[in-house]
């Protein structure tokens, strides 16, 4: 399987002999046509991942490959002008002295002149952008310089794109909008991207996998759905959305929690700690059922749904529900989850974690080992 | 970094690596080369030479001048800053303009002007009967340094003064302090570090000044070099006296370092920066425009007046327009090279210092800083004794005379190429990479044309700075060649007053125009947030 647009093999980049890695043995593969997000809290090291692809940093360790060509290894370095790797700017990094045509013709000067222009044109009209050719960047709006960007990258054809955070720069309106746009554009040419982000939406909604970053290290790799659904690690759990974390006493594939007893993902022996999503738990009245009640202590209708606080045994809960749910603060309920529940791999010890709802904390483990 | 590492990106990045060489070189070598000759004397003679009476005296001599203009100035520019920032007084940007104008007369014009004006053959005396003691000796070089510098500590109490957060004030006098009190207690200490940066600058000016003190007669270090050079010429004891002046130039670098660390104060909180209500100077308003029009009148009106009525006083018996010409000619032809030498060489260590900052760079940026520190006339004596010695074929040539003045204004030349660079963010040679150039063809491609203002700046900063200079020229000068500044010097230390007037004026245009470019910028750059934004 070396003829892979990308391979990442154990990769590990320290900026001096003593310190600590920034990125720790990071393994992973972009297959045609794929588009990978590496997605992660800020200085988890996902950026100098994607700057050793590119060729700006030099790897401590480990090998980066496109196809069968060596493009970074511990005694090979292809320079970033020769590994035709499209690379696209948070801020876009658009030449301020030339204009928009200028901008995206500047990686075409192997061409022919007029070649050269039918090209940039054709990126420009691919992303939208038609009639801003003689502008100077300055005069376009945060949106259009970021269409600019992008037609400046794909002008070249380049097999294989890098997107640093490109629409983190773009107001919440715009950006769902053109994160759209330039996935169904990257699909219908048939490129390769890999994307870089924060932002969990973002990473789920425009990649075909995800890989979650924490400390240096990938957590785990899968599909959105995957990753979402069944997270591996408390990390990936909270890192990707809110969820409740519960002790529970494990025997095969059912569990004993503070909310009663619940089916497991997986068989499992013993304290552990699994996750359930809001969304996938629901209330019942209590009379219907023999298990622990709850009390809800919090209701916020959001139009499509409602979120409740539910306590139970001591610990808050968070479930969402269809709108048509009436409880109300006070009322009585049993909490009945609907799906099974996850079981973490954790790193710390389950009896540190709190039971309970979380929110999506950039780093859940060490905001619990502070506040221990 | 390893060695290998570092040797690897220098011959990666030669187009950086050479010129930052150069520039150590340059300012290191001669200046050690000048430590080494001055021990090579016998130990019993070195001695000799640096425990003398006289080295005291010029010592107490160099001190007293340098505090003296120290005070002088600040009790010229503290009040004016004051006045044209905070106070009620119309015409404030009349009399900025006026903090700023005597930089276009060079220390040796306002020395020539004072000897004019004065004494028995001097203006007043030929236009209104007053005759007044000829100034010279200390009080003449006070007055003319503290006139002519001024200005250095003036801009850096200015930009204070607008940049202090009016809240702060607001918050002292909430929590019951007085106008007084707060001025004293918040103000103040707030404005040290601008007292500082610009007391540092007219420090290394009165230290490195010898058109002054030279043509006011006032024995400091400087002007025993120079008549050692002129007259007997030790050459053991003109580098002794040198790395003296030197070790007193080290001394005020040092102290300032001192005196400034963990004094940056940065402004707490974003938000848009808001002027301060001006203080209302009620009766005082015309002891305000007294004051401020004394200052203007003596450090700007003075030298255009008495210049001209001296030009005049040529122009009835016919002005010498070869030998101007031929002078003017002269000071460009040093001038420009150096202009564009200076410029070429600010580029890496500008580029180095924002783009790639670590210790090296700074160090790098202390020589450049170094270069103009130095004290000119131990600069261009240790640039002879190292040609005399290790290159003589170029001792007083033109070539040597351009290089020493690159070295020397370098420094002048890293200010604006270090804020075009501000412009011209890293990532943009990083996507010219990923678009295929070369770290070569990305930085010519995308960084020098962002960079081509700020280029021209320095270039024209340079050039107007060379063409005024005096100790660097004295010294350096292939045999025969006569700059302006030069001629003017010679006239007026002869008390040729009308034949030294149409030099002195050429030099006060072209300073001029050099005060022009330093306000342009000034104002540039504090109207570029917003042409950003916008």
């Amino acid at each position: 399987m070396k003829d892979n647009v990308l391979s990442v093999e154990n990769l590990s980049k320290r900026f001096a002999p003593a310190a600590p890695p920034v990125v720790h043995e990071v393994s992973f593969d972009v297959e045609d046509g794929e588009i990978f997000a590496l997605l992660g809290p800020s200085g988890c090291g996902k950026t100098t991942t994607l700057r050793c692809i590119a060729g700006f940093e030099r790897a401590t360790e480990g090998t980066v490959r496109t196809r069968d060509r060596v493009l970074e290894s511990p005694d090979e370095h292809v320079s970033p002008e020769e590994r035709g790797i499209g690379l696209v700017f948070q801020d876009y990094a658009l030449f301020p002295h030339l204009t928009v045509l200028e901008n995206v013709a500047f990686g075409l000067r192997d061409r022919p002149p007029e070649d050269r222009t039918r090209r940039a044109r054709e990126a420009l009209k691919m992303v939208g952008l038609t009639d801003f050719d003689d502008r100077k960047p300055h005069a376009l709006s945060g949106g259009q310089q970021q269409r600019v960007a992008l037609a400046r990258t794909l002008a070249p054809e380049p097999e294989l794109i890098l997107l640093d955070e490109p629409f983190s720069n773009l107001d919440a309106l715009l950006r769902q909008g053109t994160r759209q746009e330039v996935r169904a554009l990257l699909k219908e040419k048939g490129m390769s991207a890999v994307l870089v982000t924060h932002d969990q939406e973002e990473a789920l909604s425009f990649a075909d996998r995800v890989a979650v970053m924490r400390g240096g290290q990938i957590e785990q790799i899968g599909t959105p759905e995957d990753v979402y659904y069944r997270p591996r690690t408390l990390f990936v759990a909270q890192f990707l959305g809110r969820t409740n974390l519960l002790l529970s006493d494990a025997a095969g594939t059912e569990a004993d929690t503070a909310i009663g007893r619940i089916r497991l993902d997986r068989p499992s022996s013993g304290t552990v700690l699994v996750s359930l999503r809001p969304e996938h738990l629901t209330l019942e009245p209590p009379e219907s059922d023999a298990g622990p009640r709850g009390t809800v202590v919090g209701r916020a209708f959001k139009g499509h749904d409602i979120t409740y606080r539910v306590e139970c045994d001591g610990a808050e809960y968070l479930v969402h529900t269809h709108n048509r749910m009436s409880y109300e603060p006070g009322d009585p309920v049993c909490i009945r989850p609907q799906e099974a529940a996850v079981v973490l791999e954790s790193r710390t010890h389950p009896a540190d974690v709190p039971g309970g709802m979380t929110e999506a904390a950039p780093d859940p483990e060490a905001a619990a080992a502070e506040s221990a | 970094m390893t060695v290998r590492q570092v040797l690897e990106s220098a011959r990666e990045r030669w187009y950086v690596a050479v010129p930052l060489a150069v520039v150590t070189a340059g300012v290191l070598i001669p200046l050690a080369y000048l430590l080494v000759r001055a021990l090579q004397a016998e130990p019993g003679q070195l001695v000799d030479l640096v425990v003398r009476w006289r080295n005291v005296r010029l010592l107490g001599n160099t001190v007293a001048l340098t505090a003296g203009v120290l005070v002088g100035t600040t009790l010229v520019a503290f009040p004016l800053a004051w006045l044209t920032t905070r106070s009620n007084l119309q015409g404030r940007g009349l009399l900025t303009l006026l903090g700023v104008l005597p930089l276009a007369v060079p220390g040796y014009v306002m020395a020539y002007v004072l000897l004019a004006t004065t004494g028995q053959y001097g203006t007043l005396a030929q236009t209104m009967g007053v005759v007044l003691p000829r100034i010279s000796g200390y009080e003449g070089a006070f007055l003319a340094l503290t006139l002519g510098t001024y200005p250095y500590l003036y801009l850096n109490l200015r930009t204070a003064l607008l940049g202090l957060d009016p809240s702060l004030e607001e918050s002292a006098r909430a929590l019951g302090y007085s106008r007084w009190e707060t001025f004293r207690r918040v103000i103040l200490p707030q404005l040290r570090p601008a007292f500082l940066s610009g007391g540092l600058l007219i420090g290394l000016h009165v230290l490195g000044d010898f058109g002054v003190v030279s043509l006011m007669r006032y024995e400091t270090f400087s002007y025993a070099l120079y008549l050692q050079y002129a007259a007997s010429y030790d050459r053991v004891y003109a580098a002794c006296l040198a790395l003296m002046l030197l070790a007193l130039t080290g001394a005020i670098l040092l102290l300032e370092a001192r005196l400034l660390k963990g004094l940056l104060y940065h402004r707490a909180g974003s938000g848009t920066t808001r002027r301060a209500a001006p203080w209302s100077l009620g009766a005082w308003k015309p002891a305000g425009y007294a004051f401020a029009g004394t200052v203007g009148f003596l450090s700007v009106g003075l030298p255009v007046l008495t210049v001209g009525y001296w030009m005049a006083d040529t122009a009835a018996t016919g002005l010498p327009w070869a030998s101007l010409g031929r002078s003017l000619w002269a000071s460009v032809s040093a001038s420009a090279p150096a202009a564009v030498l200076a410029a070429l060489l600010a580029l890496p260590v500008a580029y180095v210092g924002v783009r790639f900052p670590s210790k090296g760079a700074k160090a790098v940026e202390r020589i450049a800083y170094l270069g103009y520190a130095t004290p000119p006339l131990a600069f261009a004596l240790a640039l002879i004794v190292f040609t005399l010695g290790a290159l003589p074929f170029a001792y007083q040539t033109l070539a040597l005379l351009v290089v020493a003045y690159a070295l020397h204004f370098m420094a002048e030349a890293v200010g604006p190429i270090r804020s075009a660079l501000y412009q011209a963010p890293p990532n943009l040679e990083e996507a010219a990479r990923s678009l295929g150039r070369t770290p070569l063809q990305a930085f010519w491609g995308v960084t020098v044309p962002l960079l081509r203002r700020g280029l021209l700046v320095s270039v024209a900063f340079v050039f107007l700075s060379a063409m005024k200079e005096l100790p660097l020229t004295f010294l350096l000068s292939p045999i025969g060649f006569q700059t302006l500044a030069l001629d003017a010097w010679s006239y007026a230390n002869e008390a040729m007053f009308g034949e030294a007037a149409p030099f002195a004026l050429t030099i006060m245009a072209f300073s001029a125009l050099f005060v022009g470019l330093l306000l342009a910028r000034e104002t540039e750059r504090t109207e570029q947030p917003e042409a950003v934004a916008g």
